[in-house]
């Protein structure tokens, strides 16, 4: 399970989602795999203000991964400057990350988010409830999230 | 025609395989119209990936589909993509799936996050979803036993493979709806204003004609002013009536 994915996930628990401590869910005993995925330019520039990255940064140090800066990185900061591509539209007015990655080199910072949140992947372990305590376990990688009583 | 995705990996026992329902869905987001309807809503340059969630993704063709069609039908690539289902068997399909789907299309693909095991969308944080799909347990039919759920859920105490019962107690969440075929899609109908964006969130929901279709948009558009609830694809037309139907709801702001 990406680390990314935990910026989209809160407690299943009703009561403990209207209050702030449900997010992040809170890794613990877990059990780290590298998964090497694409990168995706165009991708971490946009997701870059969908990202909590305070919370994203508390699962970081609580997992023992090499600290986060404090601010998160800007558009500037994930490519390098001599590289950076006009957009250019395609023919039928999409938007193609395919010819701007060509251009577009990524920084070191651009890898390090990329590593972060799209390849780290928890594969074994537990999710913690920082509000009511409830742990969600990790097996081979899938998250579960069902609590007894929620199928009646 | 766009490729539907392999799941030729999946053993069909107790994950619910591709069907006449599954192929509508992915028939009406590839349509001209409602391709059109998605690429205006977000494919505004400045806008941030948009979060496409599948409730109930069974083998995972449906995401895998809108995954590895990204650009087709939503105009962009950058989109994110995760699931959920029920049943930790068809997490454990549906991911391979979508991984297979996404290495077959190269760079027309999306960014896939993760299947999670959970019900419904209760493990998503409140408004994030931008696309929500959800083929239901549409069928009225008696409810499974969920109390034998967490037992049926995972491979038997040192066995290899399930058992007949657990397989049946599997397809079964798949299909059977309860009274009128909806009780699980009323759960999921409640829990979609908070799960969606509040500006650009829309919402797919598979329903059959038993499911009195009519009376359920009704009920969505009295949720509140700017709620909307139309139907976007239809298949099967018996005496006039459709025998399913995909119904689009979304909120605008007017
Ligand atoms: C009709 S099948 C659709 C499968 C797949 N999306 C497709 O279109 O082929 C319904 C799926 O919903 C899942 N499901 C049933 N109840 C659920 C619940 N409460 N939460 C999450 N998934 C559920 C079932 O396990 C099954 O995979
Ligand atoms: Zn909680």
């Amino acid at each position: 399970m990406k680390l990314l994915t935990l910026n989209f996930l809160t407690c299943a628990i009703k009561s403990c989602k209207s209050t702030p401590a449900s997010f992040p869910l809170h890794p613990r005993d877990a059990e780290l795999e590298i998964v090497e995925a694409d990168l995706n330019i165009l991708f971490l520039k946009n997701i870059l203000p969908r990202l909590m990255w305070d919370e994203l940064r508390v699962i970081g140090s609580e997992l023992g991964l090499p600290e986060l800066p404090s601010t998160p990185p800007t558009r500037e900061d994930l490519v390098e400057p001599s590289t950076t591509a006009i957009a250019a539209p395609t023919s039928d007015g999409t938007r193609d990350a395919g010819e701007e990655e060509e251009e577009e080199i990524p920084t070191q910072t651009a890898k390090d988010l990329h590593r972060v949140l799209l390849e780290t992947c928890i594969k074994e372990g537990k999710l913690v409830c920082g509000n009511c305590g409830h742990e969600y376990k990790v097996l081979e990688g899938v998250a579960n999230f069902l609590l007894p009583g929620h199928l009646v | 025609m766009l490729p539907t995705p392999s799941t030729s990996h999946i053993c069909f026992d107790r994950v619910y395989e591709p069907a006449e329902d599954s192929f509508l869905i992915l028939d009406t987001l590839s349509s001209p119209s409602e391709s059109s309807f998605l690429r205006s809503r977000f494919n505004e340059p400045s806008s941030t990936p948009p979060l496409v969630l599948e409730v109930g993704v069974g083998s995972g063709v449906v995401l895998a589909f809108a995954a590895a069609n990204a650009s087709a039908i939503f105009g962009r690539n950058d989109l994110l993509t995760l699931g959920t289902d029920i049943n930790s068997f068809a997490c454990q399909a549906a991911s391979q799936t979508i991984s297979t789907a996404l290495k077959d299309q190269g760079r027309q693909g999306s960014m896939y996050l993760d299947i999670v095991n959970g019900d419904l969308a209760s493990s998503i944080r409140p408004h994030s979803v931008d696309i929500l799909i959800f083929n239901p347990p549409y069928v009225p039919a008696e409810l499974p036993d969920f109390s034998r759920h967490d037992l049926f859920n995972a491979l038997p105490e040192g066995q290899k493979t399930t058992s007949f019962d657990q397989d049946s107690y599997l397809l079964e969440l798949s299909y059977a709806g309860g009274v009128d075929g909806m009780i699980v899609t009323d759960r999921m109908l409640d829990q979609i204003p908070q799960t969606l964006d509040l500006e650009r969130g829309v919402a797919y929901v598979l329903l059959c004609a038993q499911n009195k279709p009519e009376e359920v948009k009704r009920r969505i558009r009295d949720w509140g002013t700017g709620w909307r609830a139309e139907t976007v694809g239809s298949s099967g037309k018996q005496a006039g009536w459709e025998k399913l139907q995909i119904v689009r709801i979304w909120k605008t702001t007017l």
